[in-house]
């Protein structure tokens, strides 16, 4: 069952990734979940059924899953561009896209809003057509889609410069339309990139905080998100805050997985489909 | 005047050069719009003590909102002195014995050597017509304020909407929570500390009218030009009182007792009082407040111990989860 | 414009005209969505003129956050490049069991709120956190401090390098190091001679993404760094600060700061790009199924 291990390291690489993972990462989430435990259930319950909490909950899920269908849909059609098309200024545009992970967040949070108040570069033509974007949930997508942009990109790129062009070739000779060669045969192969990137600009949306607050107008209810209702929380107890952080932690965590095992299904069905 | 503390500096420097100096640090925890005001009393306290007593003197400055910044002290942030927003944020260290629990005993007038009050910050030319808190809540009008779970002071804020409604011929309970319920249907962004709201309100435009300490709507007026806006005073508001204590454990600790208790004296005395009224808070001391014809006018006030109790209940009744202010947005 | 050059089909103008509209579109989105923001940083920045650009950021509490940034960067990133090699060679080198579940645990800080990572350290090294009191018995600090700057940074960006390491290492596959050990290279020589060769791209991708995270992050940090001017505040807290400030200029410098934190991560993403251009042919034979 196990391949014999003509590579050195195992011991160390593993023991070494353990440790560091399990001080860093397993032993604050231990706290986390301990302190959210000091809650009783009954309270947990009552947090978790508040509207309130619901509200901010829907929100930065909903929120965050429209951000990330957004960035696959456009994510998409920037690495074709870039990949496949030359054209003057491309290198500046492709060195761009990782922008949103350079830009510190409360830095994007700021311009976004100079941006798009009322009173911004370009609200001051979108807000007397009815547009209004800052202050609204509409904000708080556009953040959201902002910080979690470049993950779609990133991933697919390398995919489709790696894609071998002979099977779109054949698959054209063999009578596909374009249409059909690209749902048929190129999406597939790219489903598992296109998975992973989606799976990870969703996680960065949900948890999103800096830049959000400073464009979303946060009126409970309607325009708060989940991390501002945490925020809110450990001014008063730290337990209300740990168990909306667990809560918080262990949807997107089940989302992640969900979306790893599609991918690895998506991807067997790649390999035979080629 | 400018120059004293400059003179003060170099001759200190120059009388202490022989003499062992020491260098002293101290750190003050405050709220977040108090930057300005620190700034100056950091500058004139400094050049004070050294030249008493030879010391050097580094006072490192934390801004943020109140609450967290008393959260943070409590978590171990080793402040010597904590100039917050209210009461109850000191009251909370008290309960975690970093402090005597009757820290605001030990200082003159409440522990708060300045105060202010909750007015009206409006547009240019009051394009709204508004004069009183009733207009607050007409319909459509929009209200800018901070989140009073995250600002201290937008608890100020809150309380003075509700001590208004309160204090009107044939006021309870049950009408103050309609006219408070009616003023924050009015708000269109909460953003999470008073700063924020100002910048919301100033810079980006959005709003009639800004809720805000008198401190701050005079700095706006004085930053940002008196051609933009116009401060209006309601017809009764609360007494803001911003306390201030030292954190005897830290300070302890630190061996900075003396100097963290002269710093708050400072605050106090002719010099402090001055700088406070500079920064647009209104002075304990009549004398000082006498310099200032026209910047504070008379207002009826009440305060938060008359109307509420104190400030743990304050907190208790309207602000911890689940309170009044929670309610609000539920029922809609 | 070149387009697809061996795409046997003649090009016809519908197809021109499809990818002349496709670019314009993206090119036009782009320009909006990212350029936009990264032109108001740098336009409200100088709006002072370059005069008092240089003297907001000569401040003194500005430059002690860039020198606090560049500090817990120097720290976090090299430390996360170690675990991402090991956690990558571990994880695609090796059969072992609960390694999805290990897999999964390396990408938990991702869907880990930001805030809620600030969080997380406080309650463990807070005064009335697990490790507080026998912290502060010992006169250790480290909440408001940089170690926790620098914990929640690691923490943060912790997936960034093995991200980016694991699918490229599990496509390249392990011949070629099973290759070197045959031919009786040592464990070292074979990393330092075939693996790292193979993985350089992916690893520098890796680590700029987790640098220019770690340089940018807010929220977290917000958290545990008690905002002591001068002495706990990195440039995103400066930036947060000057913001809400009201003295003379501190509008300007908030984006002053804020406009060299985006050259810095421009210079970082230039540098890359450059690279790439600059040794593209010894790029290409090393992506998965290159041309």
């Amino acid at each position: 069952m196990y391949r014999r291990r003509v590579l050195p390291g195992f011991g160390l690489s593993l023991g070494y990734t353990l440790a560091y993972l399990g001080l860093i990462v397993l032993l604050p989430l231990a706290a986390l979940a301990l302190k959210a435990s000091g809650l009783g259930l009954s309270q947990l319950l009552q947090l978790l059924s508040s509207p309130r909490t619901l509200a901010a909950l829907r929100l930065s899920f909903g929120g965050a899953l429209i951000a990330a269908v957004f960035n696959v849909l456009v994510g998409l059609l920037v690495a074709w561009v870039m990949v496949r098309y030359r054209f003057p200024g491309r290198r500046l545009l492709d060195a761009l896209i990782d922008l949103p992970f350079a830009l510190p967040t409360a830095v994007a949070g700021i311009a976004l809003t100079a941006i798009y108040a009322p009173n911004g570069w370009l609200g001051q033509w979108l807000v007397p057509l009815g547009i209004q974007i800052a202050y609204t949930p509409l904000g708080v997508l556009l953040a959201m889609a902002f910080v979690g942009f470049p993950f779609v990109v990133r991933t697919v790129q390398p995919v489709l410069e790696a894609m071998d062009r002979d099977v779109e070739e054949a698959a054209a000779s063999l009578g596909a339309t374009r249409l059909q060669t690209f749902t048929r045969v190129i999406l597939p192969m790219l489903m598992p990139a296109l998975l992973t990137g989606f799976a990870l600009a969703l996680a960065r949306a949900v948890g999103e905080y800096g830049s959000v607050i400073f464009i979303a107008g946060n009126i409970p209810m309607r325009s708060e998100i989940a991390p501002l209702l945490i925020v809110e929380k450990i001014e008063q107890e730290y337990a209300g805050a740990a168990a909306l952080g667990v809560v918080m932690l262990c949807f997107s965590f089940v989302l992640l997985i969900v979306i790893a095992q599609l991918q690895r299904w998506s991807g067997r069905w790649a390999e035979r489909s080629t | 005047m400018r120059k004293i503390p400059f003179v003060l500096g170099v001759l200190a420097t120059l009388a202490v050069a022989s003499a062992h100096a020491k260098d002293v640090s101290l750190l003050n925890v405050s709220y977040d719009p108090t930057r300005e005001l620190y700034r100056d009393i950091n500058q004139a306290f400094a050049s004070q003590w050294q030249s008493q007593h030879g010391d050097k003197i580094i006072i490192e400055m934390s801004h943020g909102g109140s609450g967290k910044q008393s959260r943070s002290v409590a978590e171990g942030l080793p402040a010597d002195v904590v100039t917050l927003a209210l009461a109850y944020d000191i009251d909370v260290l008290a309960d975690r014995h970093l402090l005597s629990q009757d820290w605001q005993q030990r200082l003159p007038d409440n522990a708060s050597p300045y105060t202010s009050t909750i007015v009206f910050l409006v547009r240019k030319g009051n394009p709204k017509g508004i004069r009183d808190w009733p207009d607050l809540i007409k319909p459509g009008l929009q209200v800018i304020t901070p989140n009073p779970k995250t600002s201290g002071g937008a608890r100020w804020n809150y309380l003075a909407a509700w001590g208004y409604a309160l204090k009107q011929p044939g006021g309870d309970e049950a009408k103050a929570r309609d006219f408070v319920r009616a003023l924050y249907k009015n708000v269109p962004v909460l953003d999470t500390g008073a700063r924020g709201s100002t910048n919301t309100f100033a810079q980006r435009g959005i709003g009639d009218v800004l809720l805000a300490w008198e401190n701050e709507a005079l700095l706006v007026q004085k930053q940002l030009g008196k051609d933009k806006f116009e401060i209006v005073t309601p017809s009764i508001s609360i007494l803001a009182e911003p306390p201030v204590a030292v954190v005897d454990s830290n300070a302890d600790k630190h061996g900075t007792r003396a100097v963290a208790e002269a710093y708050l004296k400072f605050l106090y005395s002719p010099e402090g009082q001055a700088l406070g009224a500079k920064n647009f808070y209104r002075p304990r001391a009549a004398d000082v407040a006498a310099k200032y014809p026209g910047l504070f006018p008379p207002l009826k006030t009440f305060t938060v111990n008359e109307l509420f109790g104190d400030w743990r209940k304050a907190q208790a009744k309207f602000f911890n989860d689940g309170g009044e202010f929670d309610r609000i947005h539920l029922e809609r | 414009m070149r387009t697809t050059a061996h795409v046997s089909r003649p090009v016809s103008w519908q197809r021109r005209a499809l990818h002349v509209l496709l670019i314009l579109a993206v090119v036009c989105f782009m320009s909006v969505f990212l350029l936009l923001p990264l032109a108001v940083v740098f336009v409200e920045g100088l709006r002072g003129g370059i005069a008092a650009f240089i003297d907001t950021i000569g401040q003194r509490e500005a430059l002690a956050s860039m020198r606090l940034t560049l500090l817990v960067a120097a720290i976090a990133v090299p430390l996360n490049l170690i675990f991402g090699v090991a956690a990558a060679w571990a994880m695609t080198r090796f059969q072992f069991r609960g390694k999805a579940l290990l897999g999964a645990f390396i990408d938990l800080p991702f869907s880990v709120s930001p805030v809620i990572s600030g969080l997380l350290y406080v309650l463990l090294f807070g005064a009335q956190g697990w490790f507080g009191p026998w912290l502060e018995q010992h006169g250790v600090r480290i909440i408001f401090a940089v170690p926790s700057l620098v914990l929640v940074t690691i923490f943060i960006t912790l997936p960034f390098v093995a991200r980016e390491l694991i699918p490229l290492m599990q496509a390249q596959g392990s011949e070629e190091e099973e290759a070197a050990r045959v031919l009786g290279a040592t464990g070292w020589q074979m990393f330092f001679r075939v693996t790292l060769p193979n993985i350089r791209w992916a690893l520098m991708y890796g680590v700029l993404l987790c640098n220019a995270r770690a340089m940018g992050e807010f929220g977290a940090v917000s958290v545990v760094s008690g905002h002591i001017r001068g002495l706990t505040t990195t440039m995103p807290l400066e930036i947060e600060m000057l913001y809400n400030g009201y003295n003379e200029y501190d509008h300007i410098g908030a984006f002053a700061v804020a406009s060299l934190l985006a050259l810095l991560a421009l210079l970082t993403l230039a540098v890359k790009t450059l690279l790439e251009w600059r040794y593209s042919d010894q790029i290409a034979p090393h992506t998965p199924g290159g041309h």
